[in-house]
């Protein structure tokens, strides 16, 4: 796969996403967190292009910053008082969380470089949403209705935690 | 110099530590499920990113994916509904304050 330009998107891409999900980690007001949430899926998404799956690049810009992140962000509104600026962002877990995480990036750098022989191999078919939808409702029909089972219990969950409770 | 699969794999790590960080460290509740976005999203781009490696006749990895995106939404909505009612009930989503259930 190649071109500079790629490589640039690549790039370019991925300081954006690492810039996003590290505001996700730092920014004190929870809310910019949420919209640096916004930015980072979005990112994600253009990533998930770059490696030729745009359906479910279109997927995760639907599902995830159409609707989980919208959803976070209502969560945060309901729950923040706006001027609670003045409230700890961490936990007393900073330094064991911080030296778990360093290990995890030593050990997956070490597993990453076993994988850079690896390249790219061209998609079969031009229509791969085709071939998706093909695959979704014949080889996956079981997990499609596992899932659409699974969707509906959360739906149902959620209503009855949320609801409020009724007055005696 | 080129582009390979590595490239997206290492990134998709490095958000994973990121969004494990985010989980492990922050102090509201909200923050901790945004962290567990982050890490679902990288095994997503870690999925898609083999799905280029091994043969692309069958396009597994993005099935899987979009699979990890609907469990990840069911995920979101039942979190966020249990963050709401402990607000209501105890008036905070700080972690810290959450502890009726040490032993």
């Amino acid at each position: 796969m190649g071109g500079w330009i790629y490589t640039i998107a690549f790039y370019v891409c991925a300081a954006l996403l690492v810039a996003s999900a590290l505001g996700v980690l730092l920014l004190r007001n929870l809310f910019h967190a949420g919209l640096s949430l916004i930015a980072a899926l979005f990112t994600m998404a253009a990533l998930f292009i770059l490696l030729g799956a745009e359906f479910v690049a279109g997927i995760q810009v639907l599902i995830y910053v159409g609707a989980i992140a919208v959803l976070i962000l209502f969560a945060v509104m309901l729950t923040q008082r706006i001027a609670e600026e003045k409230v700890k962002r961490y936990t007393r877990a900073l330094l064991p969380g911080l030296a778990v995480a360093l290990a995890l990036v030593i050990v997956m750098i070490l597993v990453t470089t076993g994988l850079t022989g690896y390249g790219f191999t061209p998609f079969a078919t031009e229509d791969t949403v085709g071939d998706i939808g093909k695959a979704l409702l014949s080889t996956y029909v079981l997990p499609l209705e596992v899932i659409s089972l699974l969707l509906l219990g959360a739906l149902v969950g959620a209503i009855v935690l949320a609801r409020k409770e009724e007055e005696k | 110099m080129t582009i390979t699969p590595a490239h997206f794999i290492g990134l998709a790590f490095i958000i994973f530590a990121i969004g494990f960080l985010v989980v492990v460290v922050r102090k509201n509740a909200i923050a901790i499920l945004m962290g567990v976005e982050l890490m679902l999203n990288a095994v997503n781009l870690i999925l898609l990113a083999f799905n280029r490696i091994h043969g692309t006749m069958e396009l597994d990895g993005q099935v899987f994916a979009i699979f990890v995106i609907a469990v990840a939404a069911a995920e979101a909505v039942v979190g966020l509904a249990l963050i709401l009612a402990v607000y209501r009930s105890l008036g905070t989503v700080s972690i810290d304050d959450l502890s009726a259930l040490k032993g």
